[in-house]
């Protein structure tokens, strides 16, 4: 045993830098990369083409000379109907039911969640199937219901029943979300909480909010996407003066007067989707962030 | 006036029953540790003397108070979890004072209890930190500072230690120990450890399927269990059983008979198949021999060596055995031992109802 050549292994165990799999794995991932990105290549070379360039059908091309002009009547002059101050009308009335949304369905989702989760009440979880059971409901079912109930509450037509529509609408699936969470976060910390007098909103604010904002960017990232492409009830519970950038940017586009500008849609487009852009690429970090240490064993 | 008494107490989950009809009085100041293996409702009855579940049956008073109906932080109690439970978004001093705050007492009363609790656990510098930031012992005295700070009579442990690894285990063992005969509360610990159990305990109540096997001090569990398996679970490594049966001329084990004149028996013992328990530290060898009442030769099959002492492996009377040696005596493999053994070492439990005799 002795005599073994031990100096012919020392340090690291050397690696390949290229291997047939790598080279599998990298082109795949290359070529699809290509793939999902060509047409926003597209789409950004062109809102910033003249339309006399664009009339040229060279999609691929870059623009020969650059203007940012197709954005400025995008945001701000573009014509729907008789309004003419493009999209930006369409933004404030999008933010205006987003917030309000946003902040409605994940304060009642993260009680309904809690109270689920912890608190075993009785038809706990016949109540939690039933909502669930909402989740695979189509949509258009309850389309008009819904246009009924809102008129005789009077909110039809109203922004604040469009916020009602989605806050309902995103329940099933975030109940289930915080629910899940909640469930996986240690049970004796509850415990524990409720030996100290703490009560049923106390635990919640206390100790189990501060510690939940991984599945709270979760939800706030579902609901901004979801509420912010939202098109069908935009235009079935608004009224034109208050549709939301998905409506407003649908009607721009597809104006039938005139030419097909096709740099201020693609301008418009790319606006318009902007803001779930914006939330995936702020948010993605805090998903990883394991708030939860420290809380049960190191 | 008993501190904790628990009346008749049942809890079920549907068709399961969980604990059956249980009664426990515990004195006050004094250290009582629920012992059981994993399921057998040891947990379960710790929080229901908490209140943090709602029981089935029966009554439960603390300090004379019925509190079957009370709210966890309403009956005077304080506790501590297996997983420390601190929350970790406060501070050590947050975690020690939130109950207080949550009970609207004033600032001032709030600083003084905190202070006294990290003077008695020694955790007055951690006073700021995160629990992210203290090594398991350290979380493990703030979840207990947390219990003190109520200034409350009984503290709930349920299984403390067990995710603490075993120097420190040992460590904080004794300074809980400290900490009861400091305080004289009446303690409710959990465990699955059998020598946590015995060394804390004033008394131990075996647990199995939700009752109660026996409930004793520890050197009456030890050595006068009540039932096979307290005599099987108490006791590392644990005890030998053989079968055995009583005759005219003493106890008969395979084709070994000895007398058993000096077994102090709870009945008289009548002549019948028995089941035959002997400890493995109680097999007598070395000088001890020449006191048994019976001596014979066996062959060391195994050797098992622990420092202080060896686990021999041997077969006797047709039985498998195991008993311990002194770990300085050299000793092979395949090598012939004198034991001896004495009846009042024995323990005789009934073949069918598996009682002690």
């Amino acid at each position: 045993m002795a005599d073994l050549a031990v100096e012919d292994a020392r340090g690291p165990r050397p690696k390949k830098a290229f291997t047939l799999p790598n080279f599998i794995i990298y082109t795949t991932l290359t070529l699809l990369a290509i793939y999902y990105l060509a047409p926003l290549y597209v789409m950004i070379v062109t809102s910033l083409k003249t339309m006399p360039e664009v009339r040229l059908g060279n999609v691929f091309s870059l623009p020969r000379e650059v203007t940012i002009e197709p954005w400025i009547k995008a945001w701000a002059t573009a014509c729907t109907g008789l309004n003419c101050d493009g999209l930006s009308r369409g933004f404030w009335n999008s933010v205006q039911i987003l917030v309000p949304s946003v902040v409605l369905s994940i304060a009642v989702a993260s009680v309904n969640g809690y109270a689920l989760a912890f608190w075993r009440f009785k038809g706990a979880n016949l109540l939690f199937t039933i909502l669930l059971f909402g989740a695979f409901i189509p949509y258009q079912v309850m389309l008009y219901p819904i246009v009924m109930i809102l008129r005789d509450i009077g909110l039809y037509g109203d922004v604040w029943g469009l916020v009602i529509v989605h806050s309902i609408f995103g329940m099933p699936i975030l109940t289930l979300l915080f629910r899940n969470y909640f469930s996986s976060l240690p049970e004796e910390l509850f415990k524990a909480a409720r030996v100290d007098g703490a009560g049923f909103w106390r635990i919640l604010i206390r100790v189990l909010l501060p510690m939940s904002a991984p599945i709270v960017v979760v939800a706030i990232i579902l609901q901004v996407t979801g509420i912010w492409n939202d098109f069908l009830f935009g235009v079935v519970y608004t009224r034109p003066e208050s549709y939301p950038m998905t409506v407003q940017l649908n009607n721009i586009v597809n104006s039938t007067f005139g030419e097909k500008e096709y740099n201020v849609n693609m301008a418009a487009t790319i606006l318009t989707g902007l803001v779930p852009l914006v939330v995936y690429f702020v948010s993605g970090k805090l998903f990883v962030r394991g708030i939860a240490a420290g809380a049960v064993k190191g | 006036m008993h501190s904790v008494s628990v009346k008749d107490l049942s809890l079920s989950f549907g068709p399961v029953e969980v604990l059956q009809k249980l009664d426990i009085d515990i004195n006050d100041g004094e250290f009582l540790v629920l012992l059981g293996s994993s399921g057998c409702g040891k947990s379960t009855l710790l929080n229901c003397i908490a209140g943090l579940l709602d029981i089935t049956d029966g009554q439960i008073f603390i300090k004379g108070r019925n509190v079957t109906w009370d709210e966890p932080s309403q009956r005077g109690i304080g506790m501590v979890f297996q997983s420390y439970a601190l929350y970790p978004q406060m501070s050590v001093e947050g975690n020690l004072s939130f109950g207080l705050k949550n009970a609207k007492m004033p600032a001032a009363e709030i600083s003084k209890r905190v202070g006294r609790a990290a003077e008695i656990l020694q955790i007055g510098p951690l006073l700021k930190r995160k629990p992210a930031a203290l090594s398991g012992g350290q979380r493990q005295r703030v979840a207990i500072g947390r219990a003190l700070v109520r200034d409350v009579d009984v503290f709930l442990f349920d299984e403390p230690l067990s995710n603490l690894d075993a120097k420190l285990r040992a460590d904080l063992r004794v300074e809980l120990k400290q900490l009861h005969r400091q305080l004289k509360n009446t303690m409710i610990y959990v465990t699955h450890d059998q020598v946590e159990a015995m060394t804390l305990a004033d008394r131990i109540a075996i647990m199995r399927d939700g009752s109660i096997q026996q409930l004793a001090k520890p050197d009456e569990i030890y050595n006068r269990p009540v039932n096979r398996y307290v005599a099987d679970f108490i006791g590392s490594p644990s005890m030998n059983f053989m079968q055995g049966s009583i005759g005219a001329k003493g106890l008969t084990i395979g084709d070994v008979t000895l007398s058993i004149d000096g077994y102090k028996s709870a009945t008289k013992l009548a002549k019948d198949d028995v089941i035959v328990g002997v400890r493995p530290e109680h097999v007598a060898t070395g000088n001890d021999v020449a006191d048994a009442v019976y001596c014979t030769k066996v062959t060391a099959d195994l050797l098992e060596p622990m420092g202080a002492d060896t686990l021999v492996w041997t077969k006797f009377a047709g039985h498998e055995m195991r008993f311990r040696m002194d770990g300085q005596v050299r000793l092979e493999e395949g090598q012939e031992v004198e034991i001896g053994l004495s009846p009042e070492n024995l323990h005789l439990f009934d073949k069918v109802t598996e009682e002690r005799l």
